[in-house]
């Protein structure tokens, strides 16, 4: 994830002005975090697309409202991450999502593809359970797995993206991984206490 | 401290985020308490597991062609602008036309006439109230700039 600068202040100021050359460069720019963070938090590709380019859209029309000391991608966030979980509310797709969709659609791939066979086997049996779990979570918990898990992105860059302090982000992090841990442990059973 | 308050500190720790002295605390707590050992082992194995999934990247051609389904929105966005204002505006034209040729033709009935102006006059007032209504909440609603 990359942080705002000069030179982005001076992209936002020309898209102020109606240059879409401008606004692409942006674009270019995040496109790729804002559809993994899609992927993560709507589960498929097409959805992701979709929702990640439809944000942009409505970022540019909105772009009057951006107040350049936010930067571009914190404030941008809020509206992909709204356009996402309302996504997700008028469908009600959340519980049905499932590793088996996200296979099927190539939205998940493993780290230990070159696994042997039984231990893959194992992986690929609790990477579904993580995936259920993921999805059981509530939306602030899951956001907050999906941006530090999924896009790797530091507290600092975490707490611009959602507002809020780095205290606030350890603290959202800590209760969601406890609660992922849970929902694993349930669905495992026993065995992995 | 707490374990309270070194929980805080637990995520730090296990993402990498603590500074050198805030790591040492740390340390010198989880080798005299095995709750927190504990918990944060059980934490370490949680991110193995989270770190071990990874989103599959897609076809190059998607990247090459992201561009285009943002601007394509532009285009269509204005295409929808120009096909509903001008639809409305050709039938409104058409309704005024229907209207006025009924209204000056001799063979319809004088009541029918006067029901249709009535019809359109009270499309008309309802239409201004409810604009009206929607204008003087808008202006009034304290939270309109507030950031959602």
């Amino acid at each position: 994830m990359k942080d705002g600068c000069g030179q982005e202040e001076a992209l936002i100021e020309r898209c102020r002005r109606g240059s879409r050359q401008a606004y692409e460069i942006i674009v270019r720019k995040y496109m790729k975090d804002a559809y993994f963070i899609a992927l993560g938090l709507v589960g498929n590709r097409e959805d992701a697309l979709d929702l990640s380019q439809e944000a942009f859209f409505r970022a540019y029309n909105n772009i009057s409202t951006l107040n350049s000391k936010w930067g571009f991608f914190p404030w941008f966030y809020q509206i992909l991450r709204n356009l996402c979980f309302s996504h997700l509310r008028k469908r009600r797709v959340r519980k049905s999502l499932s590793l088996e969709q996200l296979t099927e659609n190539g939205a998940v791939a493993f780290a230990d593809d070159c696994a042997a066979p039984s231990a893959a086997v194992e992986q690929t049996e609790l990477h579904r359970q993580l995936w259920q779990a993921v999805n059981q979570l509530d939306e602030k918990h899951r956001e907050i797995i999906i941006l530090r898990h999924f896009r790797n992105m530091s507290y600092e860059q975490m707490a611009k993206a959602l507002f809020c302090s780095k205290g606030t982000v350890t603290s959202r992090l800590y209760y969601a991984r406890k609660k992922l841990k849970e929902l694993l442990e349930r669905q495992r059973g026993p065995q992995t206490r | 401290m707490t374990c309270r308050q070194y929980k805080d500190l637990m995520m730090g720790y296990l993402d990498d985020e603590l500074d050198d002295a805030q790591k040492k605390t740390f340390e010198e707590h989880i080798e005299s308490c095995k709750d927190c050992a504990a918990e944060l082992e059980q934490f370490r194995k949680l991110k193995n597991v989270t770190d071990s999934v990874k989103l599959a990247e897609p076809e190059d051609v998607l990247w090459d062609n992201y561009w285009s389904g943002v601007y394509n929105r532009f285009e269509r966005g204005i295409g929808w602008v120009l096909m509903s204002v001008t639809g409305i505006a050709l039938i409104i034209y058409g309704l005024f036309k229907l209207v006025e040729g009924i209204i000056k033709d001799p063979n319809v009935e004088v009541i029918l006439k006067i029901a249709i102006l009535a019809f359109i006059a009270g499309l008309a007032i309802l239409f201004v109230s409810i604009l009206r209504e929607r204008l003087y909440f808008w202006k009034k609603d304290r939270y309109k700039d507030v950031r959602r």
